[in-house]
C-alpha cells in the first residue's frame, strides 16, 4: 500500500482547516502540512454563510459585553474561559483576515463596517456585503496557496483514523480520481470536517455536511460533546433548505404569519417597532424565533404551502434600492430558486436545521482527549456556543480556534516520532473492509437512498425542534433498525474511478453514527435549555443539568453518555430575557 | 446505449486514470451563433486592411496625374470592384459598431465613484464618428 | 405540464468505455426542480452509477457546472421546465478531461489559479495593532465585481481560446488577478504583469466574450481582461520611453 507522511494533517478544507494548515506553516515553515479535502477546498461549506462575522471593534462595545452575549445566548452552557479567550482574538483574527485581503465591507471614512445581528446587544458584527463566508473562504484558500509547506490532497475522502498506542498517527483515505485506497500518516491530526446538518431532511447545510469528522473521532474512542444542541434556522426555504439570511431581518425585515400578524410578540420576545431592535422581536435568538413556528404551526395560523406549513417573510417595505446594496444575494436566492421577488412580494420561510452546537470535545486549545487528535470549527465542540449559538459567532469561531488548533498541533507534532508499524496495519484492513464490504459484495438488497431518507424522516420526527421521552425512544428505536439494515446495503457502482456511490455510502455510516449520538444526548438531558426543548421536562435544571453532555462509544458499539461540569468564571447563570422584560431590567 | 465511434487508446489499468479529451473541430465556430459573429467580426479587419490599401492606391493615382486617376475610376466601376467594395464596406460598418460596442467593457470611467453606464461610452464614440464623417462629408460636397 | 422530461446523459466509465455515450432516462418534471434533481433521483432511484459533483445547490460552491443543452451551465441553477419538452441533454463541462460520466479533471485550472500569484501582495506589511488598511466604498467597488468569482469554470468551457490551446491562463484565472491588481491594498501588480503579459496570459484572449455571457455570478471575465491589456499596454509605453521609471 502506498503511504505519504505529513508532520501536521488538516481533515477539511473549510474556513477552520485552511486557517489551520496557514498557523502550522507560520509557526513552524520546517513542519510539512497535508489538507486532505474530499472536495475542492473552494467547494467547502463555509462559502455558503452570508452574514457575518462578530469581534468588537468599534467604541462603546466591549469584550465583556460580547462574552455576556455569548453566554447569555447559549443559556450558560458556554465555557467561560474559551469564551473569554475567544472574544478577544476574534477582532484580532478578523483583522488578520483583512490584511490578506478579505473585502470587508466599509464605512465612508474607510474602517470597517458593523451591524446588527439577532442576539449581540451592540453591533459588531462585520460583513462582506451579503457573502462573506465566501470571500472569507476564498481569501483563506487563495492565501494557502502561499506557502510551500501545504499539499494540498483535494479529493481524497478520509475513512478512519489511524490510532495506536492512545494517539492519532494518521489516516486512511480513498483518492476518489483513481479509487486508490492509502495510508497518510501523520504526527497530529486536526479535524475541521464542519457540521452534520444531513441527518436531518430540511436542512441549509450542503451535500458534504454528514459529520465526517464526528463520527471518524467517535469511532476512535473520543467523545463527542453536546451532541443534542442542534441549531434551527427559523428563516429558510421550504423545498430546497436555502437559508435566507439573519441580515434580512437585522436590515428590517418582518416575520408574519397567516394573518399578516407578526407573531413573534406572543412569545416574550417585545413589542413591535417600525425599525429593528437588537435582542428584540425578529432580532431575537434563533431557538426562540424557530421555537415560536412550532407553536404558530399547532395554532393553526401558519401558511399552508406545497412542500408543508411556511411563515411569511416580509421585506416589501425596505425598498428595492436598499434591498439591492445591502441583501442582493437574498434577492437573487429567491429569484432564482424560488421565483419570487422580495421587493415585491411575501416570502415562504420555514425553520431549517442550521448549525451543529456539539461535536467533538476539545479544550480551548482544540485538543481532544485522544493525544494527537485535535478538532477546531463546527465539527468541535469547545464550548462557546453552548446551548445556543448566536448568529456571526460561528465564522470568527473558524479562525480563532483553527488558529489555535494548528499552534498546539503544530507544538505536538514537533515533538513526535512518525507512524508506528501497528498503525499502517490498521490501513490495510481499512483497505480490506472497504473492497470486502462495498466494492465486491456479493448480494444485498438495501439503496442508500432509501436508507438515508428513512434516518432524516426519523431524526425528524423524533429530534427536531421539540423532543419528548416517546419521540427519542422510538427515533433511537428505528436508528437501531437503520444501522442492521445498511449492513445490508448493495451499490450499483462497483468502480473504482470517481465512486461517488461508494462514499455517499460511507457518509451514511458516518451519519447514522451521528444521530444515534444526538438522540442518546438528547434523552439523557431530561431538561430544555437553549436549543434542546423537552415537552415533557419544559424547564431548564441547572441543578443537575449545568454541565455538558458526553456521548462515548462502548466496546460493543452502543453509545454511554456521561456529564462534563461548565466552566463558569465570572457569569453566573441568569434568565435569558429578550425584548420588554429586557428593557424593564435595564430600567426604561 | 447508442455508442459513439470506438476511438481505443491505452488499455485501463487499476489505479491510473484514463481520461477522455474530446478533440474540438477545426470547424468549432460553427457551433454556435456568438461564435459565427466572433469570427465575423475578426474577417472584418481583413477588409479593413483591404480599404487602407484601396486609399493608399487612390492617393497614390491621385498624385501620379488625372489620367492614373481616371484610370483608377473605371477600375473601380468595374462590376467585381463594386461587388468587393459593396461587401467591405458592409464588413468595415460591422468592425466599427462592434469595436464601439465592445470599448466601454475595456474602458471603465469612474465620475464620483459611480461606473459611467456603458451606453454613454460607446454613445460618445458613435457621435464622434457620425461628427468626424459629417465633417469629412461636408467637405467634399460643398 | 407533461408529467416526464427525458434526460440524456453522457456516460463514460473508464475502466469500461473506451468513450462516453449517451443513456436516456425519463425523471418526473416538476415546477421547482432543477437538472440537479433531476440527476439526483436518477442516482438514488433508478441507477446508482451515474457520478457528477454538487454540494450546496445554491449557486455558490461551484462545483455542478455541466454542458445543458451545449451550453455551460450550473446545474443547481437550471430549472427542468425551460427545457419541456426536452429532451435535455447533460455533458460534462467542454475542454476539460473527463474522468467519469459528468465529473472533469480540473487540476490545469488550478494550476493556473495559482500561478497568477492570487493574494495580497505588499512591499511592507502592517501591524495588526495599527489596525485595518483603509478602503473607502467607492475604493471597494473598484473590484468587488471581480471578487465575485466561484471557480465553477463556465467560462473556460465557453471559451475557444482555451479549447484550441489548452495553454492559455483563462477567464477566471485573470479576472481574479485583475481582482487583486485592482484591490488599493495590493502592491503586486508588476509581479502579476510578468506573468500574464506572455502569449498563454492576457494577450491570448481574443475577445470572443463567451465567457462574460455564461457566467453566473455576472464577474464579467472579458471585461476584465480588456482592462488588464489596456494597462499593460500603457505599462509597456511607459517602459519604453521612461525605462528609468520605477513604478
Amino acid at each position: 500500500m502506498d503511504i505519504s507522511s505529513h508532520d501536521v494533517l488538516l481533515v477539511g478544507g473549510g474556513g477552520a482547516g485552511l486557517r489551520a494548515a496557514i498557523e502550522v506553516a507560520e509557526v513552524n515553515p520546517k513542519l510539512s502540512v497535508a489538507v486532505v479535502s474530499k472536495v475542492y477546498p473552494m467547494r467547502s461549506h463555509t462559502v455558503s454563510a452570508e452574514g457575518g462575522a462578530a469581534g468588537v471593534v468599534k467604541p462603546g462595545d466591549s469584550l465583556d459585553d460580547h462574552a455576556y452575549d455569548t453566554i447569555s445566548g447559549g443559556d450558560w452552557l458556554c465555557d467561560q474561559d474559551a469564551v473569554e479567550a475567544f472574544v478577544k482574538e476574534a477582532p484580532e483574527e478578523l483583522l488578520r483576515l483583512e490584511h490578506w485581503g478579505c473585502p470587508w465591507s466599509r464605512d465612508p471614512d474607510g474602517h470597517i463596517a458593523v451591524r446588527a445581528f439577532g442576539g449581540m446587544k451592540k453591533e459588531r458584527t462585520w460583513f462582506a456585503a451579503d457573502k462573506t463566508g465566501f470571500h472569507m473562504l476564498h481569501t483563506l484558500f487563495q492565501t494557502t496557496l502561499k506557502y510551500n509547506a501545504i499539499t494540498r490532497y483535494d479529493e481524497w475522502f478520509v475513512t478512519r483514523l489511524l490510532v495506536d498506542d492512545g494517539r492519532v498517527q494518521g489516516v486512511v483515505a480513498i483518492e476518489l480520481m483513481t479509487g486508490k485506497i492509502q495510508a497518510i500518516t501523520a504526527k497530529a491530526v486536526i479535524l475541521c470536517t464542519g457540521g452534520c446538518g444531513r441527518v436531518f431532511p430540511y436542512t441549509t447545510n450542503a451535500n458534504i455536511k454528514n459529520g465526517d469528522g464526528m463520527a471518524l473521532a467517535y469511532r476512535a474512542g473520543a467523545p463527542l460533546k453536546d451532541m443534542e444542541f442542534v441549531q434551527y434556522h427559523p428563516t429558510g426555504l421550504p423545498f430546497t433548505g436555502i437559508l435566507i439570511t439573519e441580515a434580512a431581518r437585522a436590515e428590517g425585515g418582518y416575520l408574519l404569519n397567516k394573518d399578516g400578524y407578526r407573531y413573534l410578540q406572543d412569545y416574550n420576545l417585545g413589542t413591535p417597532q417600525p425599525k429593528p431592535v437588537l435582542r428584540s422581536m425578529e432580532l431575537g435568538p434563533r431557538d426562540r424565533l424557530s421555537q415560536a413556528f412550532v407553536k404558530e404551526v399547532e395554532k393553526g395560523r401558519t401558511v399552508k404551502g406545497p412542500y408543508g406549513d411556511v411563515v411569511h417573510l416580509d421585506l416589501r417595505h425596505l425598498g428595492e434600492k436598499l434591498i439591492n446594496a445591502k441583501l442582493p444575494f437574498v434577492r437573487e436566492l429567491c429569484l432564482k430558486y424560488e421565483n419570487i421577488d422580495p421587493v415585491k412580494e411575501l416570502v415562504p420561510v420555514r425553520p431549517v436545521l442550521h448549525y451543529m452546537m456539539g461535536g467533538v470535545s476539545t479544550d480551548i486549545h482544540g485538543a481532544t482527549p485522544l493525544k494527537g487528535l485535535y478538532a477546531a470549527g463546527e465539527v468541535a465542540c469547545v464550548s462557546i456556543n453552548g446551548a445556543n449559538r448566536l448568529g456571526s459567532n460561528s465564522l470568527p469561531e473558524l479562525l480563532v480556534f483553527g488558529a489555535r488548533a494548528g499552534r498546539a498541533a503544530a507544538q505536538f507534532a514537533s515533538q513526535q516520532q512518525g507512524a508506528s508499524t501497528a498503525a499502517l496495519a490498521q490501513a490495510v484492513d481499512e483497505q480490506k473492509r472497504l473492497e470486502g464490504q462495498f466494492l465486491r459484495k456479493t448480494g444485498g438488497t438495501e439503496r442508500v437512498a432509501t436508507i438515508r431518507e428513512e434516518m432524516q424522516k426519523s431524526m425528524e420526527q423524533s429530534a427536531g425542534i421539540y423532543r419528548t421521552e416517546a419521540s427519542l425512544v422510538e427515533g433511537a428505536r428505528n436508528l437501531r433498525e437503520l444501522q442492521g439494515r445498511f449492513a445490508n446495503v448493495a451499490l450499483d457502482d462497483r468502480s473504482h474511478t470517481f465512486n461517488t456511490e461508494l462514499t455517499a455510502a460511507l457518509e451514511l455510516s458516518f451519519m447514522l453514527d451521528v444521530a444515534e449520538a444526538i438522540v442518546q444526548s438528547a434523552l439523557q438531558r431530561r431538561e430544555s435549555r437553549g436549543a434542546h426543548q423537552r415537552t415533557d421536562y419544559p424547564k431548564r435544571d441547572d441543578a443537575k443539568f449545568l454541565a455538558h453532555s458526553l456521548v462515548l462509544r462502548n466496546a460493543d458499539g452502543t453509545a454511554r453518555v456521561e456529564y462534563l461540569p461548565v466552566n463558569i468564571t465570572r457569569w453566573p447563570p441568569g434568565e435569558r430575557v429578550y425584548g420588554v422584560a429586557q428593557t424593564q431590567a435595564k430600567g426604561g | 446505449m447508442r455508442t459513439s465511434e470506438v476511438n481505443r487508446t491505452t488499455e485501463y489499468t487499476l489505479y491510473h486514470p484514463r481520461w477522455y479529451r474530446q478533440r474540438v473541430s477545426t470547424y468549432w465556430w460553427l457551433w454556435k451563433w456568438p461564435y459565427l459573429k466572433f469570427v465575423l467580426r475578426e474577417l472584418s479587419s481583413v477588409f479593413v486592411a483591404y480599404f487602407v490599401v484601396l486609399t493608399l492606391a487612390q492617393v497614390r493615382c491621385l498624385s501620379a496625374g488625372p489620367e492614373a486617376y481616371a484610370e483608377f475610376r473605371q477600375w473601380m466601376k468595374n462590376p467585381f470592384f463594386l461587388l468587393l467594395n459593396g461587401v467591405s464596406f458592409i464588413f468595415v460598418l460591422l468592425h466599427t459598431m462592434t469595436w464601439f460596442n465592445l470599448a466601454p467593457r475595456a474602458m471603465v470611467l469612474r465620475v464620483r465613484g459611480a461606473r459611467v453606464p456603458d451606453a454613454w461610452i460607446a454613445g460618445a464614440n458613435y457621435v464622434a464618428w457620425l461628427g468626424v464623417s459629417g465633417g469629412v462629408a461636408w467637405l467634399l460636397l460643398r | 405540464m407533461a408529467e416526464t422530461i427525458t434526460l440524456e446523459v453522457a456516460r463514460y466509465s473508464p475502466e469500461r468505455d473506451a468513450a462516453p455515450a449517451f443513456q436516456s432516462y425519463p425523471v418526473p418534471l416538476r415546477k421547482d426542480w432543477v437538472v440537479l434533481d433531476a440527476l439526483n433521483y436518477i442516482k438514488d432511484k433508478v441507477d446508482g452509477t451515474l457520478t457528477f459533483r454538487w454540494s450546496c445547490r445554491m449557486g455558490i460552491c461551484g462545483s455542478c457546472g455541466m454542458m445543458v443543452n451545449g451550453e455551460p451551465k450550473l446545474t443547481c441553477a437550471t430549472f427542468l421546465s425551460n427545457y419541456a419538452p426536452g429532451p435535455i441533454c447533460v455533458e460534462p463541462l467542454r475542454y476539460f478531461p473527463v474522468v467519469r460520466d459528468l465529473v472533469i479533471e480540473m487540476t490545469d485550472f488550478m494550476v493556473k489559479l495559482q500561478s497568477v500569484k492570487p493574494w495580497l501582495i505588499r512591499a511592507e506589511e502592517k501591524p495588526l495593532a495599527e489596525g485595518e488598511y483603509l478602503q473607502t466604498p467607492d475604493e471597494l467597488n473598484a473590484y468587488k465585481q471581480f471578487s465575485m468569482c466561484i471557480n465553477c469554470m463556465l467560462c473556460y468551457a465557453a471559451c475557444p481560446v482555451y479549447g484550441l490551446d489548452p495553454l492559455f491562463s483563462g477567464p477566471a484565472a485573470i479576472a481574479l488577478a485583475q481582482r487583486y491588481n485592482l484591490d488599493s491594498r495590493d502592491q503586486g501588480s508588476r509581479q502579476r504583469l510578468e506573468i500574464l503579459s506572455q502569449h498563454e496570459g492576457i494577450w491570448g484572449c481574443t475577445f470572443v466574450g463567451e465567457c462574460t455571457q455564461v457566467c453566473p455570478k455576472h464577474v464579467d471575465p472579458a471585461g476584465a481582461i480588456q482592462q488588464y491589456k489596456l494597462t499593460a499596454a500603457k505599462e509597456w509605453f511607459k517602459s519604453l520611453l521612461m525605462p528609468w521609471g520605477a513604478k
